[in-house]
């Protein structure tokens, strides 16, 4: 149990990213499928940002030394240092993954944007959205296309 | 650049130029015949003068590029090549004057493609006859592959190109699967695929990776026609006689043949093949091929079909000889390319001869034909002769040598398949001179021309000559066994590339 | 060597600069081609761009082959830090092979388009075409692993709205494309986390701290999923069987000029990612990556590699049967380096650029067949041979390559691979390919009967020679392979380096 409360977050990821990818697989609509892929995109987004966070850290922003937390920090410290260095002993989690994770989220949503233009174009050219049914009319066309033996 | 450089550019480049304004003739029927026998003559001057010269020691060769370190496309003249050389460039002169009289004779269509495709097959040639090393060989072998396709399926029609497919696949197939790998594997456990006096391999590999090597290498030529890759050869007869003619005797099975012999001689060597057990498995095959193909030939009635089994049977013969121990067999097998070769491009020649002038093409339809085309059917006994070995035919002594050879090294199944294989000749050949000339009196009427005057003047020409030659080489097979006796080098010479 | 250094002329300063440019020329392109005012200004400024590119890209190989290592920092942060372009001979040929068949398709697409791409869509096809360059020159040049996934992304995205765009000619490039983007996207978000678990067992992105830092941790489960992740992710981009499902309908519905891309470059340049991963990322005789290399790697392309070329044989469209086979040869490709070995490396990179422009040979003739004749299935190109002389040579060119024809390239490089296997002793490996070519050689065999020995269909529309602007690429391309196969040195010597480089540093 404890085992589970202090991996739950990772948990969740392996939760979220099966079930993107169980949607993307088995779903034939075209939207479902881009849903699923969305939903498998935000788990390695949830990912990132657990591997980002230090036990005890606090948010990736510098403490400025005139607020509540610096002052308590900075009060057994020397003036002249605290003025130079800022406050000392401040555990920050880790910003780098936040960065790279918004640049996937920067790519998911233009891989979103990309298929559901796709999804309306083939909307406008098969007339429906299920994956069955354009197969269906893909075989049809081929089939037509073969001249007569 | 010196003579020598000179003389493989010549051998080479003759064909290939000959191809090219051979094409922009092509509406000049006579000029393009012209071209096409002047570029043979030339083509043997040039291949006599390497002859020459390699029998006095200075052999020509020459190093064309390196397209990565380690693989080289270069040349180099010995006895073997030369002579395959020479051989290749006067039966294509006696060839081409034999396709003048048959393709006008039949009016076949697309001749300039013919001559074209003939003239770059020969190009092939040269360079197998030349190449220093496998690679260069193989490079060579595989134009001379893709170069013959197109006249194999010269008829057009459905049964052309199914023979073609057969042709393509079964050569191909081989030299992707086998042939390929193997020289892959020379390359590999050797370093390079030169062709080195006294072999190549000889110290480097042991009796299991040899054996793998070999069987690769024989096997993969499959121009060689060693079953069960033979299929391609009798399948092949749907192409016109003089395209026969050449497959058979001047280019495509002696390729493959004399790919055979330079692996025996160069890249294993004497010593080597001595202990290979998979050199006597493959006498073994080719003991067996022998005799199959010459039982089968017994019972075929279509002529060209009954020589193309003959030509299995034949090709055989060499492949085994070059497996024979203490490279025993290596001349015997040099000399009977030759000498089968003479003789086989006769026998086409008179199957297309009477083919032309009757329409006949089944053997039981020739019977006293030889009345009427006196010259034909006499160059055929000759040539019968020749296959058979009987003297005064050239092929007496190179199956005396081999026969000799195989007792010498305790090799009886090939010894007695070679004389088995001579009575079956007898029985599947002489009949048809015999009954052509000499009709059994009551049978049926000989038949009629079907193109008045009989067959076309070069065609007969050209038949006798090769009948002539038959005869010739007889006087000057000694000669000839002294001039590759260097193949059986032991010693490694220096200065191998 | 020789060649290189004649054609190199850059001015320093230029040089200096050449990694970036040859990124960031393209992609101003992109921009500047999506607000041209009309498709031939364009395709004027795409060809522009694209030449740029493959000079910058001539310019990079140049320095390569004097210094080694070239290693670019961007912004003036050093890494491990900042993001750092590294190039080593590999890359370098990589540069070559992407600047040089994107220049050509450039040149190809001032007339291909008109054929098979709406006229409405023109300039932003020919922005989306600069945005693939510049991606896959990126993901080649970068020594950052998250900078890789976004160049990885930026061309893949890229190629599956170019893909769709074929459905002009096709509509079956819709579904296609969808799927294409499906099953890319799930590989690079498997890349993702792999980079993911790589970092959180390293603290570091960049790809040679990584290398450092991971020599000791190779038992460590995290740094094995993240391995697994990526080859896993990287499969999927690369086409490695059984994860190539996306490929026969990408290639056979995009416009040809997308096939020769994708052909030639996109899947060259995922495996260029893979073998950087196994081989300088983690570390080498490790017993894990030894075990997936014996294991995983060989026995999946070798399934691939005869399964897909039996595909090839049995396909009734013509595109569809080059797509399959592009499929097998990617499986030779993995053969050669599961070998695990500077020979087998060095065999495999040579085969890439092989196969890169025998592929877009193929495909670009094609595309000028296409320019009349709307055939797609392989009987239907009966006889065209007649018609189309120039490109049917060409394509035989390309078909003879293919199936290891001596003189061209692509027997060279079967040979390479063949000898490589030899001498690692994988024979199985050796005989696997030969079955490879014997396949190889029934489908060729197929195509080249149809297109050359058959009388062409009465009333099929007539195919006609390509204009000039069509076939002066084309002819440079089945020509390239030509002159490889005669005189491989620039592409072997790169090839040989690159490997060199990657098995010299461990131990």
């Amino acid at each position: 149990m404890t085992w589970l409360a202090s991996h739950f977050n990772y948990v969740v990821v392996v939760i979220l990213m099966m079930a993107g990818l169980f949607i993307v697989f088995s779903s034939g609509n075209l939207i479902k499928r881009m849903i699923g892929l969305a939903m498998f995109q935000t788990s390695t987004g949830l990912f990132y940002i657990t591997l980002s966070k230090v036990s005890g850290g606090t948010a990736a922003i510098t403490l400025k030394a005139d607020s509540e937390t610096g002052r308590a920090l900075a009060a057994p410290l020397d003036p002249a240092y605290v003025a130079q260095f800022g406050v000392d002993g401040v555990v920050y989690s880790n910003p780098l993954p936040h960065v790279l994770i918004l640049t996937a989220i920067v790519v998911g949503v233009a891989t979103l944007a990309v298929g559901l233009a796709i999804a309306v174009r083939v909307r406008e050219a098969y007339g429906t959205v299920e994956a069955d049914e354009i197969d269906a009319l893909s075989r049809v066309a081929a089939e037509q296309a073969e001249p007569a033996p | 650049m010196n003579t020598g450089e000179l003389l493989i550019l010549l051998v080479l480049g003759l064909p290939l130029f000959a191809a090219a304004v051979i094409y922009a003739v092509g509406r000049m029927p006579d000029v393009r015949e012209t071209l096409t026998l002047v570029s043979c003559i030339a083509l043997a001057v040039v291949a006599i003068s390497i002859f020459v010269r390699v029998g006095q020691g200075q052999p020509p060769e020459l190093m064309v590029t390196q397209p990565v370190p380690g693989l080289s496309i270069a040349f180099r003249a010995e006895p073997l090549g030369a002579l395959f050389a020479v051989m290749a460039s006067v039966l294509w002169g006696v060839n081409s004057l034999y396709s003048i009289g048959y393709m006008r004779g039949r009016r076949e269509p697309n001749q300039t493609r013919f001559y074209m495709c003939f003239a770059i097959a020969m190009f092939g040639v040269m360079g197998i006859a030349m190449a220093a090393n496998l690679f260069t060989l193989f490079v060579f072998y595989e134009v001379l592959t893709f170069a013959t396709y197109p006249l194999v399926t010269h008829a057009g029609t459905p049964a052309a190109r199914r023979g073609g497919r057969i042709y393509l696949i079964t050569l191909v197939g081989a030299s992707v699967l086998l042939l390929l790998p193997g020289i892959v594997g020379v390359q590999a456990v050797a370093g390079s695929t030169s062709f080195v006096a006294g072999g190549l391999l000889a110290g480097r590999v042991d009796a299991v990776v040899g054996s793998v090597l070999l069987l690769l290498l024989v096997f993969g030529a499959a121009k060689a026609a060693l079953m069960p890759l033979h299929g391609w050869l009798p399948a092949a007869m749907v192409a016109p006689a003089p395209v026969s003619a050449l497959l058979h005797a001047v280019a495509v099975v002696k390729a493959g043949v004399f790919t055979v012999l330079k692996v025996s001689a160069y890249i294993f060597g004497p010593d080597l093949i001595s202990f290979l057990p998979a050199a006597t498995w493959i006498l073994w095959v080719g003991a067996a091929t022998i005799v199959i193909a010459s039982l089968v030939a017994m019972k075929k009635d279509d002529l060209k079909a009954r020589l193309a089994w003959s030509t299995v049977g034949q090709l055989a013969y060499i492949t085994s000889a070059a497996m024979l121990p203490m490279a025993s067999g290596l001349v015997a097998g040099g000399l009977h390319m030759v000498f089968h070769a003479v003789a086989k491009i006769t026998l086409f020649m008179c199957a297309g001869a009477i083919y032309v002038a009757t329409g006949a093409s089944r053997v039981s339809e020739m019977g006293g034909l030889g009345r009427r085309m006196p010259w034909v059917f006499t160059a055929f006994l000759v040539a019968s002769l020749g296959i058979i070995g009987l003297p005064p035919m050239a092929a007496m002594w190179s199956k005396l040598l081999m026969m000799t050879a195989a007792f010498e090294t305790g090799h009886w199944v090939f010894a007695a398949a070679l004389v088995a294989s001579s009575l079956l000749g007898l029985v599947y050949l002489l009949p048809i001179a015999f009954r052509g000339l000499f009709p059994p009196l009551g049978g049926p009427a000989a038949r009629e021309f079907v193109r008045p005057g009989g067959t076309p003047g070069t065609a007969v020409f050209a038949v006798c000559a090769g009948a002539a030659g038959c005869v010739v080489l007889f006087f000057v097979a000694d000669a000839l066994a002294n001039y590759l006796a260097p193949i059986r080098a032991v010693t490694i010479m220096e200065g191998a590339p | 060597m020789i060649l290189l250094e004649a054609l190199y002329v850059a001015p320093p300063a230029l040089t200096a600069q050449a990694p970036i440019l040859a990124i960031v020329i393209p992609l101003l392109g992109a921009c500047a081609a999506a607000l041209a005012p009309s498709a031939r200004t364009a395709w004027v400024i795409s060809v522009a761009a694209a030449i740029f590119g493959a000079w910058m890209a001539l310019a990079v190989a140049g320095e390569v082959m004097r210094e080694g290592v070239l290693v670019y920092v961007l912004g003036g942060f050093n890494p491990p830090m900042g993001i750092a372009l590294r190039i080593d001979a590999m890359g370098a040929l990589m540069g070559l092979l992407i600047g040089g068949v994107g220049t050509l398709a450039a040149v190809f697409s001032g007339h291909s388009l008109v054929a098979e791409v709406r006229a409405e869509k023109h300039t932003l096809f020919q922005a989306g075409f600069l945005l693939c360059q510049a991606g896959l020159v990126g993901l080649v040049f970068t020594g950052d692993a998250f900078n890789a996934f976004v160049f990885l992304e930026v061309s893949s995205i890229g190629t599956y709205a170019l893909v769709a765009v074929g459905e002009k000619r096709d509509r079956r490039a819709l579904p296609a494309a969808f799927n294409y983007l499906i099953m890319g996207t799930v590989g690079a978000t498997f890349y993702v986390i792999g980079v993911g678990f790589l970092y959180a067992a390293t603290g570091t992105l960049n790809m040679a701290d990584m290398a450092a830092r991971l020599a000791t941790l190779d038992q460590s489960t995290v740094v094995q999923a993240g391995f697994a992740f990526i080859i896993a992710g990287l499969g999927v981009k690369a086409a490695m069987f059984p994860l190539h499902g996306w490929l026969p309908g990408a290639y056979a519905g995009g416009p040809s000029l997308i096939s020769v891309l994708l052909a030639a470059t996109a899947t060259k340049a995922a495996i260029y990612l893979m073998v950087r991963f196994m081989f300088e990322v983690f570390p080498q005789g490790s017993a894990f990556g030894q075990a997936f290399l014996t294991w995983g790697l060989a026995p999946l392309a070798a399934a691939g590699a005869i399964v897909c070329s039996i595909q090839a044989v049995f396909a009734r469209e013509l595109r569809r049967m080059i797509a399959f086979s592009s499929v097998a040869q990617v499986g030779f490709i993995f053969l050669g380096i599961s070998l695990a070995s500077a020979d087998g490396l060095s065999a495999s990179l040579f085969y890439m650029v092989a196969h890169g422009l025998m592929k877009a040979t193929m495909f670009m003739a094609l595309g000028a067949l296409a320019l009349n004749i709307g055939a797609r299935r392989l009987d239907d190109f009966a006889g065209v041979a007649r018609e189309a002389p120039w490109t049917a040579v060409a394509f035989a060119v390309g078909a003879a390559s293919l199936v290891g024809t001596p003189l061209t390239m692509g027997f060279l490089a079967k040979w390479g691979l063949i000898e490589a296997a030899i001498t690692s002793g994988q024979v199985w490996i050796a005989v696997v390919i030969a079955a490879g070519s014997v396949l190889t050689v029934i489908y060729v065999g197929r195509m080249i009967e149809v297109i050359f020995f058959r009388v062409p269909l009465p009333g099929a529309p007539r195919a006609k020679e390509a204009p000039i602007g069509v076939l002066a690429p084309l002819l440079v391309l089945a020509g390239l392979s030509i002159w490889f196969g005669l005189d491989a040195s620039l592409p072997e010597q790169l090839a040989q380096a690159g490997a060199a480089r990657l098995f010299e540093v461990r131990p």
